[in-house]
């Protein structure tokens, strides 16, 4: 759709001579350019996978401080640093035990092949940490698979079944996803296939576009009457996580755990989906990094804050420093979705032929909504998913999972912490003013913090 | 009642109730008193087992209901059966907004009338209300069949997939999708053989007074135009 007709003459490039005569608008720049004649050729949004792909404030405008003369760092590989995160132990009576403060976030199977489930949870399961179910229910493969199983409660509770309910370690009311605060999932009709139709008792081949409100309760007084209805469910035996998106992240934090969350997850804006508006991706919630801090502040207010109620961070999380960020600035754990689907092969330059022919290259792909994915992850053909192998697949997550652990661990060996969960705020300083305003740290090389007196 | 097990919520608590509930085997007999309005009362059933609440419900009353028979004399608040998998959920008295949403499977009986969004997104049970149903009502519903002895307020049936609707009085309006269909032999059936299972709470009607509603599936798929192919077909 965006890529220049075969036909035509290559694009002009800087050797030609007319080249610097030539400027792109900044305003309308070719890629707004391409998105105003798809518009006017098709008469739709344009739908896609992903999350923001704009340059947005991230975790990389922070940087740690490191030990130095006041205080003393701890040796790599030889004093202990701690990484497991305990989830609900105060109300469950099976809280949820991760070995490694990274978790799986929500992926249906339906926008995902069950390979690319059964890989998630191999991955994890090896890891020591938690897959969470999507918007469809959940499989018996991905149960088998998954050690620890986090079943999502969603608005359109596609495929809900109670006694899937009570076979999950947790639950997961979401409320919003990063991608799209205030709206709903989609599945076009590519991928609702027979079996992912059955599941979702919705008409083979239908454009699904999924509730954005749950159909039970509006509000967080009534949240906390459908949270008291899961637990009684459930007979309380596992915790009830609520999901956000980062929209109003104190006041939502604040709700959220006067419904009586065991956690809060939230979601920034950088977090992926299978398939959603673009306007939707692009223009609503805010940045991870502008988040966390917000929601900290209302889980100290309230005195919860790494006690009874733990934050659980994600949105563009892709490496062991941003975890180690995120923790710093008050999360007891991150979530991937993105970098999860990466490290298992998707935008695998191995496929940049069948990429080009899709109109797309390797580390652009974003159609997931299109179901013909060439590394067969975001499927349901038959085919594209029998290329993943499932099993190793599912070691390269694992292998990716504990680097992003011990680069955790670096970083907070590197500022004197024996448990990941110590780092502090006090660790950091921001590289830009922005970062500085989100994150509530001061700007390098001063006490700095904008809004602050 | 002999062998029936009786739970007084003035003295008992909820945990003490849904505990017992699912506890249960098949065959248990139990009678609530005193649920004064109690949220999630007899939720989470999974045992071929009967419950009778002598008094109205709060929230959630029978969620996510299995194979057993509950019946509420009284009203129901917010979510009465919702998702409901199978067995018989009844009450004799009114639901208030989203009755049996989400239901999967199982039979749902509101004596009085239901209020907005009943059946919201249902994915396969029966809902037979006494009485009208409120606004919106089978909004998105996927699958299963929601039957109206009353009336029917604006915008039933907005956005439905493939579950069918039966109104005896008036509907003031029809949602987005929804259009008025033939009833045929097989639609007159299915709407006895409903009006029969809620014979004990509703009364009865005539399958030939009613009119079925469902989805013109016009939104099932997006538009999407393609002005380029028209332009290269015309040569230009």
């Amino acid at each position: 759709m965006t890529t220049p007709s075969p036909e035509g003459p290559e694009p002009i490039e800087a050797s030609d001579p007319d080249f610097w005569h030539l400027r792109e608008s900044y305003t309308f720049d070719r890629n707004v350019i391409a998105e105003i004649r798809r518009a006017a050729n098709t008469g739709i949004y344009r739908i896609r996978g992903w999350g923001a792909k704009r340059r947005l404030p991230t975790l990389d405008d922070l940087v740690f401080l490191g030990a130095s003369m006041s205080r003393y760092p701890l040796e790599g590989y030889r004093e202990a640093c701690g990484t497991d995160v305990v989830i609900g132990e105060d109300r469950a009576e099976r809280p949820v035990h991760l070995k490694i403060p990274v978790t799986i976030a929500g992926m249906s199977f339906g926008s995902l092949s069950a390979q690319a489930k059964e890989a998630l949870g191999r991955g994890a399961s090896a890891a020591g940490t938690s897959t969470t179910t999507g918007d469809g229910g959940m499989t018996d493969e991905e149960r088998q698979h998954s050690a620890t199983l986090v079943y999502q409660y969603l608005p359109s509770r596609y495929g809900m079944n109670p006694d899937h309910l009570r076979a999950a370690d947790a639950i997961e009311v979401v409320v919003g996803q990063g991608a799209k605060p205030g709206g709903g999932g989609m599945l076009l009709g590519q991928k609702i296939t027979e079996r992912v139709a059955e599941m979702r008792t919705l008409p083979e081949g239908i454009d699904q576009r999924s509730a954005c409100r749950h159909p039970d309760w509006t509000g967080p007084d009534d949240l906390e009457i459908k949270i008291g209805e899961l637990r009684e469910i459930t007979d309380w035996q596992i915790p009830v996580y609520v999901k956000v998106g980062a929209a109003r992240p104190y006041y939502d934090t604040a709700l959220a755990v006067k419904a009586g969350a065991d956690a809060v997850v939230v979601d920034g804006m950088q977090g992926g989906t299978a398939a959603t508006q673009d306007v939707f991706i692009e223009h609503v919630g805010i940045p991870t990094v502008a988040a966390i801090g917000e929601s900290v502040r209302a889980l100290r207010e309230l005195g919860v804050h790494r006690r009874e109620v733990k934050l659980i961070v994600a949105g563009g999380i892709r490496s062991g420093a941003d975890v180690a960020k995120a923790l710093a600035l008050g999360a007891d754990a991150a979530s991937i979705g993105t970098a999860a689907l990466i490290a298992i092969g998707d935008n695998d330059p191995a496929h940049e032929s069948e990429y080009r022919a899709l109109g797309a290259s390797a580390g652009f792909w974003d159609d997931f909504q299109a179901g013909n994915d060439p590394a067969g992850i975001t499927t349901q053909d038959p085919e594209l998913s029998a290329r993943l192998d499932p099993v190793l697949a599912g070691r390269r997550l694992a292998n990716y999972l504990q680097v992003l652990t011990i680069e955790t661990q670096i970083l907070a060996r590197a500022n004197g912490k024996s448990h990941v969960l110590n780092l502090e705020p006090e660790d950091l300083a921001a590289l830009t003013v922005e970062a500085a305003a989100m994150a509530k740290v001061p700007l390098a090389g001063t006490n700095w913090i904008p809004g602050t007196p | 009642m002999s062998g029936v097990r009786t739970f007084d919520l003035a003295e008992a608590t909820r945990r003490d109730l849904n505990g017992a509930l699912h506890a249960a085997g098949a065959g248990g007999r139990f009678e609530v008193l005193n649920p004064r309005g109690a949220h999630a009362v007899a939720c989470g059933i999974t045992a071929d087992i009967d419950v009778v609440v002598r008094g109205s419900v709060g929230y959630y009353c029978a969620g996510m209901h299995q194979r057993g028979r509950v019946l509420v004399e009284g009203n129901a608040s917010t979510g009465l059966a919702e998702n409901i998998m199978s067995g018989t959920v009844r009450i004799t008295g009114n639901a208030t907004m989203s009755a049996a949403a989400t239901g999967c499977g199982g039979l749902v009986v509101v004596g009085g009338n239901a209020g907005a969004r009943c059946g919201i997104s249902m994915k396969g049970v029966d809902i037979v209300v006494g009485g009208d149903a409120g606004h919106m009502s089978a909004f998105m519903a996927q699958a299963g069949n929601l039957v109206v002895c009353g009336d029917a307020a604006a915008d039933l049936g907005d956005s439905i997939y493939e579950a069918r609707i039966f109104v005896r009085g008036d509907v003031e309006s029809l949602g987005a999708d929804c259009v008025e269909k033939e009833m045929r032999p097989e639609h007159v059936d299915t709407l006895a053989r409903l009006l029969a299972a809620a014979a004990s709470t509703v009364e009865g009607a005539d399958p030939a007074e009613f009119r079925r509603y469902g989805s013109a599936r016009r939104l099932y798929n997006f538009n999407i135009d393609d002005v380029d192919a028209l332009a290269r077909a015309a040569g230009r």
